[in-house]
């Protein structure tokens, strides 16, 4: 086995683990901490694919920003306590056997579709450097992008206008 | 010149991966009544797809996959950050963010 399927696996295993964990561990603190490990790890998927430009996205946005936010809300709404009620039982039972059939049956269909997608041979140039992404990005996705910046902005003004307290009602 | 990470390790290996990963958020979803939480599987989920996407721009040799996960990513900040502003307001409104007692508009 090569040092690089090691390094997958076990970044697999890693992955897998720290997002059952985010959903299994009562306190929301503690998932908020996992959710972090899994993004980090997703970064090192990233990283081992040779994709740096969105490796380093990620680790600002997801495990930086995003995670910051989360945290911040979860302190803001004083939600550190395990008192959640669980849903009744038979809720659950049908959340695991949608988890179950779900994975069986996505898993089947790619199995078989591994005679559509062909070999893979690499040849060796250049097309995920940063420099590669950035012409690709302000060349033919320029529209996209600027469209981008407006959603970040509406989201922004969105966000405030929703927490505003209103006064007059009380 | 590097051997190819695809080679070494295979795009089936990334596909169970992403397979499960998903799979996992959406047993979230379905099985935690904390909202907060469902915000996180969600995250889950858009992350699984950001990674096929990334494994299959490497897989085919174009940047265009790369780009769409940017954009993917641009979404996904906004609707975290819209999301938890509607989670605050509720909280402030009902003391609680259990996603079972949002049922008003049942009647």
């Amino acid at each position: 086995m090569s040092p690089v399927l090691i390094t997958f696996y076990f970044l697999a295993a890693f992955t897998l683990a720290t997002a059952f964990l985010t959903i299994y561990s009562k306190n929301p603190i503690h998932s908020a901490i996992y959710l972090v490990l899994c993004m980090v790890s997703i970064m090192g998927h990233y990283l081992l694919l040779n994709a740096q430009f969105v490796a380093i996205v990620q680790l600002i946005v997801y495990a930086g920003a995003i995670m910051v936010l989360m945290l911040f809300t979860i302190m803001l709404m004083n939600l550190n306590k395990e008192d959640e009620v669980h849903k009744p039982r038979i809720t659950r039972l049908g959340a695991i056997v949608v988890f179950i059939l779900m994975s069986i049956v996505l898993i089947t269909i790619f199995i078989n579709s591994k005679t559509i997608m062909g070999e893979y041979d690499s040849s060796g140039e250049d097309f995920q450097s940063i420099k590669v992404l950035g012409k690709v990005l302000l060349n033919e996705y320029m529209v996209p992008f600027e469209f981008a910046s407006i959603l970040l902005l509406v989201a922004m003004i969105g966000t405030v206008l929703l927490t505003k307290k209103e006064k007059d009602q009380k | 010149m590097i051997e190819n990470i695809l080679n070494i390790i295979g795009i089936e290996n990334y596909i169970f991966l992403t397979v499960l990963l998903f799979c996992i958020g959406v047993f979230g979803v379905l099985y935690r009544r904390n909202a907060i939480i469902v915000f996180m599987s969600i995250e889950i989920m858009l992350n699984a797809v950001n990674l096929l996407f990334v494994a299959f721009s490497t897989y085919h040799q174009d940047a265009e996959g790369q780009v769409f996960v940017f954009f993917s990513m641009a979404v996904a900040a906004a609707e975290v950050a819209v999301g938890l502003a509607i989670l605050v307001s509720v909280f402030r409104n009902l003391g609680s963010i259990d996603i079972d007692n949002l049922k008003n508009l049942k009647g």
